[in-house]
């Protein structure tokens, strides 16, 4: 049996990926698909410990595996924006790069 | 058996992650995001969260992959076939070794005594979810609905516009 922490190990390493990906692309596309890796390794996380210390403590049956539901639905709403934004991003830019969408930097 | 699964898992996860945060084609990245997330899935089953691995499968790998190669194919940009990253991508590189460095410890310091994975019936799921979550719920509700029409208003052409 997988014991609790390599999932925990793993979702680490998703969330770190993730994060670079977000600090280190240029292109808002794939700025959103690294945050979808963030949200995963969150939800990985949520759902190993929601599975694992299940009647333990605090924790309902059903909490963490719920609460990675209402992830997933936000992450589906944040996508659905972001395609909006990063459209209207290139029609009146005609770029997707941030790091040249600068009008409002000082 | 649930080692092997794991590992192997784990692997595809990690390295599609990879994949999407180094390829240099943005299609690419996207098929590699659809690798780790279908991974991710494979990680849901073996923690015996079969509707979750369900809803997975069918919400990022069917609807948030297409929605993504649409705004790749909506936003045509020249430099997709080879685009570049920022100049401060070594900067970022330390940060994120740095908050690994941070959460490994703390994760394997701090290891609690798990019990066994268990099975979640999707009755329980269910049950729990339009009882006790019920207000959430609606509020989630709201919340789609909200994201989609400010999605149209914000994509739509403007009176001025063609």
């Amino acid at each position: 049996m997988v014991d609790l922490v390599w999932f925990q190990l793993l979702s680490a390493a998703l969330f770190v990926i993730g994060l670079y990906g977000v600090m280190a692309r240029r292109s808002a596309v794939l700025i959103v698909m690294s945050i979808e890796l963030m949200l995963n390794a969150v939800n990985i996380n949520l759902i190993a410990a929601a599975s694992h210390m299940e009647g333990t403590g605090s924790f309902a049956q059903f909490d963490g595996q719920l609460i990675a539901i209402f992830i997933i639905t936000v992450a589906a709403a944040e996508v659905g924006l972001a395609l909006a934004i990063i459209l209207r991003m290139f029609r009146n830019r005609s770029t997707v790069n941030v790091d040249e969408i600068d009008l409002m930097k000082w | 058996m649930a080692w092997f699964l794991f590992i192997i898992l784990a692997v595809l996860s990690i390295g599609g992650g990879l994949g999407v945060v180094l390829t240099r084609n943005v299609v690419h990245a996207a098929l590699f995001l659809l690798v780790s997330l279908i991974a991710v899935a494979g990680v849901y089953l073996i923690l015996f969260a079969e509707f979750l691995a369900l809803v997975q499968v069918l919400i990022y790998g069917g609807a948030i992959i297409i929605v993504i190669l649409f705004a790749v194919m909506l936003t045509r940009s020249s430099d997709y076939p080879r685009i570049s990253d920022n100049k401060q991508w070594p900067l970022a590189a330390v940060a994120a070794l740095a908050l690994l460095g941070v959460l490994v410890p703390s994760f394997v310091i701090n290891s609690v005594e798990g019990t066994k994975a268990q099975n979640a019936s999707f009755t329980g799921i269910g049950e729990s979810l339009f009882t006790t979550w019920a207000v959430p719920f609606e509020i989630a509700s709201l919340v789609l609905l909200v994201a989609l029409i400010g999605a149209i208003i914000i994509a739509r052409s403007g009176p001025g516009e063609s």
